[in-house]
């Protein structure tokens, strides 16, 4: 039994990297309706900043600042310079296409996400970066219950997704700009005919999105200990799967599909074998989709003419 | 600047009147461009077909080296992939992109049936038969994978596919080692023996591949001004409009589906033959982004197109940016030819080259004075390229920090381009062009590998942001909404 909780311990502290980097993309999703492919990608710009942030503070073994300013800045320039990446993404790439057919900025995405891998490949090397999470944050220390322990790393990500997915739910519910958020979601021209500046509205969730996949990226590289350029790629298609079986464009439904499927990815690789997790994810997807092809917690849109 | 070609005479079957009419309005390029242009529209398509195939016939003779023709192989399969590509994606607009899956099924089940692979003597069918068998066993797994499509649309068929095409790869990786070989793959397949022929040579892999190329674009040229394809067209621009002209929307919809599965078996059966062996890797996302890329490249939406798009994109990706000298040519020959042909008035595209030489000089001059090794490299380019820019373009001995540096400066530079208005965008022209030529000497040039993938990267952005009709395509009819 203790081994049944560790592993549903592991499966929620993926699940909510995973619900993190799913969220920003049902997001995007809900006041663009593009599939941005490249939010994996996004997602690894934060991994490689958080990254290059231990190391210009003296590296994992010989930090010069407390550890707790150091998680501030980490997470802080991962959100900040990757929501900028994703605006200037948005305004360069996919504005000019936003009465285009909705097969271009898909494929214009596609082409970002595939840019941004081989830039970061070109830039930074094909080598694992490691982030030797342990010689500054004790595996140790932590919660134990009975047999069962929650390190501290595991706490920081659950902690921390926890109060993300609610500000972000209070922010799209409570403020005037998730008002906004919302009505551009629901129809982009009524809405700019109401007078939301619509651009930047579109921005600024650009913004949200992109700095959430950022501090998840940061999270990844405490949780797992290594970075490399590809690992977008694979967290993106679990997002999308997340994103898609909640249903996409719901933020509780972002969660959740984030969360069952770490716990899948978890239980599976912990009583099976893991060369079946990713295939056993993909099936999951395509068995929701066939089912129920608005997601779990979607609505099923009607179709207007 | 003609407008004035008469229209066609008298209605067509399954062309729209005022469609048609809008189509021939349209602008030709002034003196003899145009004159050729109206010829080659004359010319029907067919001749053209077929002016196209015996050009491809005649390389060969020119003597090409064995690295060329493998080149000219690579870039032919991609080119068949690419024309299987367009009915989906560009005839019945479904975004399919598992459609390497497609490919990959073909050629491992040409390599099942043709090697030693299952039970002790392995299977060894004939060739026309294998080949019949996996084209039509692809088709069924396109009705398959096409079925979601019934009831999803656009995005949610995208992902759906694109999973598709992973759990592909996964599960050659990791399903049944004994059988499909695992990562590695199966190897010593059958050649492909037809007409009492064994192709076995790599010059008659590439005239077979140039066969089929033309015989498929053949066939679906005439699928394409069928009912079908009529349908297809239909069915893309609006399906609820399709439906209530009574086009069965979801049938057609899965035949584009089977006959692009049909057409990517065919070019992995021919793959798997003329490299003796598959490996899960051949059929991963990077294959897909390549076919997508030659398909936007020509045009998504026409045959002709998708083929040039396809065999361009192969050439320079595999052939030129593999040699220093060559993709030297390509990379500065592109710049100027883009300069050329989007900046005007002439007055300023010559200022704007001789601040650019100037600025070059200058920032050389200043670098050599401060510090000897900030100009120790040297351009990383060859042949007179090199030499043209020794003095010019400065390269520290050790380059890589600077030029990443210069990389992601670059990048936002370009962005800024894009975005500010014309008297700026004259002024950053020149430091950006020097800067992008310092990229490419320090950096861009030294990994060739990482530079042609982000050349396919760039080719989607740009190509649908600037020209989303392809080179070869022409801008689709809007019709009022």
């Amino acid at each position: 039994m203790a081994f049944f909780f560790q592993e549903l311990v592991n499966g929620l502290t993926t699940g909510a990297l995973y619900a993190l980097v799913a969220l920003g993309f049902s997001m995007v999703y809900g006041v663009l309706k593009l599939l941005n492919f490249a939010h994996g990608d996004l997602y690894m710009v934060g991994a490689y900043i958080g990254f290059f942030v231990i190391q210009w503070f003296g590296g994992a073994t010989s930090l010069s600042i407390p550890v707790p300013l150091l998680l501030v800045i980490m997470f802080a320039l991962a959100g900040g310079l990757v929501g900028g990446l994703g605006v200037a993404i948005e305004r360069f790439a996919y504005r000019p296409l936003r009465d285009a057919p909705r097969i271009a900025p898909l494929i214009t995405a596609i082409g970002v996400s595939f840019f941004l891998e081989n830039a970061a490949l070109l830039l930074f090397g094909a080598n694992y970066r490691i982030y030797n999470t342990p010689d500054f944050i004790n595996a140790h220390s932590g919660i134990s219950i009975g047999s069962v322990t929650i390190n501290s790393v595991q706490i920081l990500v659950l902690v921390m997704g926890l109060i993300l997915m609610v500000g972000l739910q209070q922010l799209v519910h409570r403020t005037k700009l998730g008002k906004q958020m919302r009505a551009v979601a629901a129809d982009r021209e009524a809405a700019e005919m109401l007078g939301v500046n619509v651009n930047f509205t579109i921005a600024v969730t650009f913004f949200l999105g992109s700095a959430l996949a950022g501090v998840a990226g940061v999270m990844a590289g405490l949780l797992f200990n290594q970075v490399t350029n590809t690992i977008g790629f694979i967290a993106g298609l679990k997002a999308f799967t997340a994103a898609v079986v909640g249903g996409i464009g719901s933020i509780p439904g972002a969660m959740l599909g984030g969360l069952m499927i770490g716990l899948a990815e978890s239980f599976v690789t912990g009583y099976l074998s893991s060369t079946y997790s990713n295939l056993l994810v993909f099936g999951l997807l395509i068995a929701v989709m066939l089912v129920r092809p608005s997601g779990l917690l979607g609505q099923a849109q009607l179709q207007k003419v | 600047m003609s407008l004035d070609s008469p229209p066609p005479a008298g209605p067509q079957v399954g062309s729209d009147e005022w469609v048609a009419r809008q189509a021939h309005r349209r602008e030709y390029l002034p003196s003899w461009l145009g004159s050729l242009e109206r010829a080659s529209e004359r010319a029907g398509w067919w001749p053209k077909l077929a002016a196209a195939a015996a050009a491809a016939a005649v390389l060969p003779l020119l003597g090409l080296g064995q690295f060329q023709l493998q080149v000219g192989i690579d870039a032919l399969v991609i080119a068949l992939l690419a024309v299987g590509l367009n009915i989906v994606v560009g005839w019945a607009g479904l975004l399919d992109l598992g459609y390497v899956a497609f490919f990959g099924f073909g050629a491992y089940g040409y390599a099942l049936v043709s090697s030693g692979q299952i039970g002790a003597n392995g299977i060894h069918l004939p060739s026309y038969l294998s080949i019949a068998l996996v084209m039509v066993a692809a088709a069924g797994l396109g009705l398959v994978v096409g079925w979601p499509s019934r009831r999803l649309i656009g995005d949610y068929l995208a992902i759906i596919t694109l999973f598709f095409g992973e759990a592909f790869v996964e599960f050659t990786n990791n399903v049944a080692p004994r059988t499909l070989g695992g990562p590695n793959g199966i190897v010593s397949v059958d050649p492909i023996r037809l007409f009492g022929y064994t192709f076995t040579s790599n010059q008659s892999y590439y005239y077979l591949l140039v066969v089929v190329l033309v015989v498929t674009m053949g066939v679906l040229r005439l699928l394409d001004t069928s009912r079908t394809g009529r349908a297809w067209r239909a069915v893309r621009e609006d399906p609820l409009a399709a439906a209530s002209m009574t086009i069965p929307v979801n049938r057609v919809k899965l035949m584009a589906f089977a006959f692009g599965a049909a057409v990517a078996a065919l070019a992995g059966t021919i793959f798997a033959v003329q490299q003796v062996s598959v490996f899960p890797t051949d059929f991963d996302t990077p294959i897909l982004i390549l076919v997508y890329a030659g398909l936007i490249l020509g045009g998504a939406g026409s045959i002709a197109g998708a083929c040039t798009g396809a065999l361009v994109v192969m050439v320079i990706y595999d052939g030129l940016l593999r040699s220093p000298t060559e993709s030297g040519y390509l990379f500065y020959g592109l710049i100027l030819l883009t300069l050329l042909a989007k900046l005007r008035p002439w007055r300023r595209l010559a200022l704007v080259l001789a601040a650019t030489v100037a600025l070059g000089y200058a920032v050389h001059a200043i670098a050599a004075a401060i510090s000897d090794s900030a100009v120790a490299g040297g351009p990383h380019s060859t042949g007179w390229i090199a030499s043209a820019l020794r003095d010019w373009v400065v390269v520290p001995a050790n380059a890589t920090v600077a030029g990443n540096w210069g990389f992601v400066v670059l990048v936002c530079l370009l962005i800024a381009l894009v975005q500010v208005s014309s008297p700026w965008r004259a002024i950053l022209l020149p430091p950006t062009l020097y800067l992008a030529s310092f990229v490419w000497e320090t950096r861009l040039a030294t990994e060739a590998a990482i530079t042609r993938q982000l050349m396919i990267g760039a080719i989607l952005i740009v190509m649908m942001n600037a020209r989303p009709q392809g080179l070869l395509g022409s801008r689709r009819v809007e019709a009022l909404t």
